[in-house]
């Protein structure tokens, strides 16, 4: 077995017992990175030698005798709206191409106590703003399934190098289904913590009050243990939860009797594709077997919940994206005549298509004579969608159902449509504006691409979704499966 | 002109004395070098966040307290967005419908009459930075920016329009620096831009309801400008409507130079600051304990402290509200009778000849030289006789500008009375054989004769003869 498709908890075993060490572990996932990236194209920005330092300093502690943290050693790739000291952060963004941070995001500073290795920068959506990497001002990923086809988004890049072996863990952000989607497109486990459960300072905001940060992995194991790193207070963040952290690999029992699972219709009807259903299908059947209880439920507002996002997310994106004006860091027009000429040109030129089409509907949105109409509107359609689960919630320890309702798309399939492209999100969409936890595990194939099975769960519940959802892997294969 | 009457009401920001700034670690110290006191925070970088100054809400509390509001129970930031570079997120952190406090009124005392003014709300905010031009705005080939100030806490004292001229505007800001600065929460100094203030104002016939329209006045950098100002605009209003004109709804500024106001080009105007709650920031929810605490630790407010000077010292009305107009003024009164008995001689000094030389000066209370040990002992010295009421004058004024005790002034200066008969005597002698002019229109019964010769005695004993003891002789050898 290739060293670049094991998991993290496996390899932290041969670290520990010095069957390799952490520099070679390193050299053979930027192996694989050099034998593969030409076509996948999952990184923005690959920090080599620095990784590799840091793995000889793991390899010296270790030989010293040190205890170290179960990911030390560990190679990690990290999305490219996460700030890194001295590592260029872009947001796959032409106004952000030369910003070098002069701090590290909260979970670098834990990834790093953790002693992890950091192997570069993946590639997104423009400011996290999309479902393919289409929207990425640089270049678009490919999905290792099928490199015609799109890795999902927008943390298609932290996915696709996963998948392709080209990292053993990453982080994404999900605003609205950015981790949970293109986990689902290219196979591999994404899951979203709950808002408040892991810092966002550092983390480049879309939209403050649904952007959160989480881990993806090549299996549940694997996940807990990235969330075990990454999770807990942040004094740093005032929407980060103060709560006692559990030891997530501590819910991985495999023991799922009795515990209720409702099934909204909603996320089982129109506009999923029946091959897709049919997945969902044969995993509740699996949860049947193992003894869970699994019952139709309904949350009556997700139609909403669509119309809700593009109005509260566009309209934090239009403040959060105000400051890249040219005037302190970034890229900034050149030939300007005036002030004011400087930040339309600058704006003008260095967003694209998709981050200004936001920044407008969040202006707009926001307008005197607008305001109560929409963005206050969907505040109160957000209160009842996070109701719709609170009322789920209490009668279900899980929501299940499909991530998407498709599997991963051609390339250039819906650029010029983004309301199809939208629709893409609609399983994952209503999760973040309700704050809670929800994960995407590989579930199946439909034409050789993967589906993801999404289970939600209560806030600061992530214990029994990884409960449920090592499970289901225990019970099946389809987390061992690799695309060629 | 006198059948309309103006309707003014004032926004106060006033800078808040923390040691960091509202929402990160960094120094809030004045007169740093540029772009010293900055953090990832400050200046708004990608991803940074902001996490409330626990001292900046209870400043702004304490304010509130001092103010008679009432103060919110539940309390959020917003987000006020327009672009400026001055202005790091290009959105300023403000308050917009739920300000900390709220509802509130000072007391102001304009020719002897009183009255309530309505403070409508205080709200929380930060500072913006500051644009250095190379020369002027509009000629400068361009212009750096100091993130210093950004994120310097600041609140904001909105007023009801309940001022009707320039002297109640300026008694308000009087009264609500005085408060503020009783409180401790701000040094408000107008020059340091500690204490900022904008004056909306209208006009409109007496008699009738309907506001008239406003005009919104900034850059008043002194009371004095904020006097010539708010007077310059009401009669600029009033001229405009009885060329039957109308009044444009505008910013105008104030220009110290030309002593006029002009407008700002209603493009300002337009602004929509699309305010809506900040995400970044949970909502704050104050609890009762922590205010009353709080209230508990106000310091007697200028009001109080005037009516018990009123009351313990037995001192006038106008005095009282002279000597408390600023705490450390008060203080240093208090301390002065603590030492010296006499309420009123003290008073007479302070607001007479301490005021008046700190006028000329510039100085401040804080600043002086002379302690209320000095003064104290100064007055003593009166009483003993060792000097007289002109020579303490001098020994003031010296002791004002050196700091030293009185009884080393009065001995290197050789300022000491004299009240030996026996000197004086001879020095009359000469007095009366040099004017036996004056001397002859006394006796035929000009009374008013004697005050030049006693002023000749004072004039060659350099005015340190016992005046009564002149006079006394005078009249002995005058034969009256
Ligand atoms: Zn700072």
């Amino acid at each position: 077995m290739q060293l670049h498709y094991l998991t993290a908890h496996q390899l932290h075993d041969m670290l520990v017992s010095k069957q390799i060490s952490a520099e070679e572990l390193t050299r053979a996932v930027f192996d694989r990175i050099e034998q593969v990236e030409e076509k996948i194209r999952a990184y923005v920005t690959l920090t080599q030698e620095q990784a590799l330092e840091l793995a000889r300093q793991v390899d010296k502690a270790r030989l010293a005798g040190e205890t170290l943290p179960l990911l030390a050693g560990i190679p990690v790739a990290i999305k490219d709206n996460m700030c890194t000291k001295g590592v260029r952060t872009t947001c796959a963004s032409k106004i952000l191409y030369n910003y070098i941070p002069p701090y590290n995001a909260t979970v670098m500073e834990r990834l790093n106590e953790a002693r992890a290795v950091m192997l570069g920068k993946t590639n997104l959506d423009e400011f996290a703003m999309g479902s393919s990497c289409e929207n990425s001002a640089f270049f678009t990923t490919c999905n290792p399934w099928d490199t015609n086809r799109v890795p999902g988004g927008s943390s298609g890049g932290s996915a696709a190098a996963v998948a392709a072996g080209e990292a053993i863990l990453a982080l994404g952000s999900d605003t609205g289904g950015s981790i949970r989607q293109p986990a689902s497109f290219c196979g591999v486990v994404g899951m979203k913590p709950t808002y408040g459960a892991v810092s966002r300072y550092g983390l480049v905001a879309y939209a403050s009050s649904l952007d959160q940060i989480g881990p993806f992995a090549r299996d549940v194991t694997d996940c807990a243990m990235l969330l075990n790193v990454i999770c807990g207070h942040d004094p740093l963040d005032s929407t980060s939860a103060p709560y006692d952290v559990p030891d997530y690999t501590a819910f991985l029992s495999g023991d799922i009797k009795g515990t209720k699972i409702g099934v909204p219709r909603e996320y089982m009807g129109e506009g999923i594709d029946p091959a897709v259903k049919e997945v969902i299908q044969k995993a509740i059947d699996v949860y049947t077997g193992l003894g869970a209880i699994v019952e139709e439920t309904t949350l009556p507002h997700s139609e909403y919940a669509l119309p809700a996002y593009y109005l509260i997310a566009p309209a934090e994106a239009s403040s959060n994206l105000a400051r890249y004006d040219g005037v302190r860091y970034g890229y900034r027009a050149g030939e300007a005549e005036d002030l004011v000429n400087m930040f339309m040109q600058t704006r003008s030129e260095g967003f694209g298509a998709e981050v200004k089409r936001r920044i407008m509907l969040g202006t707009y949105a926001l307008s005197a004579g607008y305001y109560d109409a929409y963005y206050n509107k969907a505040l109160k359609v957000r209160t009842l969608i996070k109701d719709d689960f609170d009322r789920a919630l209490e009668q279900y320890d899980l929501l299940l159902g499909p991530t998407a309702p498709v599997t991963a798309f051609k390339r250039g399939e819906k650029v010029d449509d983004p309301l199809q492209m939208y629709m893409v999100d609609i399983c994952t969409l209503a999760v973040n504006l309700a704050g809670i936890p929800a994960i995407s595990i590989p579930a199946g194939m439909v034409d050789n691409l993967p589906v993801g099975l999404q289970l939600i769960g209560r806030p600061f519940g992530e214990g029994d979704i990884l409960r449920a959802a090592y499970a289901f892997e225990q019970n099946t294969d389809h987390h061992r499966k690799l695309p060629e | 002109m006198a059948h309309y009457e103006a309707v003014i009401g004032l926004e106060v920001h006033v800078e808040l004395k923390t040691n960091t700034k509202i929402f990160c670690h960094s120094s809030t110290e004045f007169g740093a070098d540029p772009n010293h006191h900055v953090c990832p925070v400050c200046l708004g970088l990608p991803g940074v966040l902001p996490v409330v100054n626990k001292k900046v809400v209870e400043y702004a509390v304490k304010a509130g307290l001092a103010l008679n509001c009432q103060i919110a129970a539940f309390s959020k930031f917003d987000r006020k967005n327009y672009y400026y570079p001055d202005l790091p997120k290009n959105y300023q952190i403000s308050q917009y419908d739920l300000p900390i406090a709220e509802h509130g009124h000072l007391e102001i005392n304009v020719n002897g009459a009183n009255k309530y003014i309505g403070i409508t709300r205080v709200h929380m905010e930060e500072d913006a930075g500051k644009l250095v031009h190379q020369g002027t705005i509009s000629t400068t080939p361009y212009s750096l920016v100091d993130y210093n100030r950004t994120g310097v806490p600041l609140i904001e004292i909105v007023s009801e329009p309940d001022m009707s001229s320039a002297d109640e505007a300026v008694a308000y800001l009087e009264k609500l620096k005085a408060i503020i600065q009783y409180t401790g929460v701000s040094d408000c100094k107008m020059q340091e831009g500690s204490l900022r203030c904008d004056a909306n104002i209208s006009v409109r016939p007496v008699g009738q309801a309907e506001l008239g329209t406003k005009a919104e006045i900034k850059n008043m950098n002194s009371f004095k400008a904020l006097h010539k100002a708010v007077s310059y605009e009401i009669e600029r209003q009033i001229e405009v409507l009885e060329d039957g004109e109308r009044v444009v709804q505008e910013t105008r500024t104030w220009d110290e130079a030309r002593g006029e106001t002009f407008s700002m080009r209603s493009k300002e105007e337009a602004h929509d600051y699309r305010y809506f709650p900040d995400p970044d920031l949970a909502p704050l929810v104050i609890d009762r304990e922590w205010v009353n605490e709080i209230k508990a630790s106000l310091p007697e407010l200028p009001d109080e402290r005037r009516d018990r000077f009123v009351k313990v010292y037995g001192l006038p009305e106008y005095d009282a509200m002279v000597l408390t107009g600023t705490r450390e003024l008060a203080d240093y009164y208090e301390q002065c009778v603590e030492l010296y008995n006499n309420p009123k001689l003290v008073s007479n000094w302070v607001m007479g000849d301490l005021a008046r030389m700190m006028n000329v000066s510039g100085q401040e209370i804080q600043d002086l030289r002379i302690s209320p040990h000095q003064l104290a002992k100064m007055l003593e010295l009166l009483d003993k006789g060792t000097i007289s009421g002109k020579i303490a004058k001098t020994v003031f004024e010296e002791m004002f500008k050196t700091g030293k005790d009185p009884g080393k002034v009065v001995e290197e200066k050789g300022l000491v009375q004299i009240s030996d008969a026996g000197l004086i005597d001879k020095v009359v002698e000469e007095v009366i054989a040099a004017n036996p002019k004056s001397v002859e229109d006394y006796r035929a019964g000009k009374e008013k004769a004697i005050g030049f010769l006693v002023g000749q005695v004072m004039k060659s004993t350099k005015g340190k003869a016992n005046p009564g003891l002149v006079n006394e002789l005078l009249k002995e050898k005058l034969g009256k």
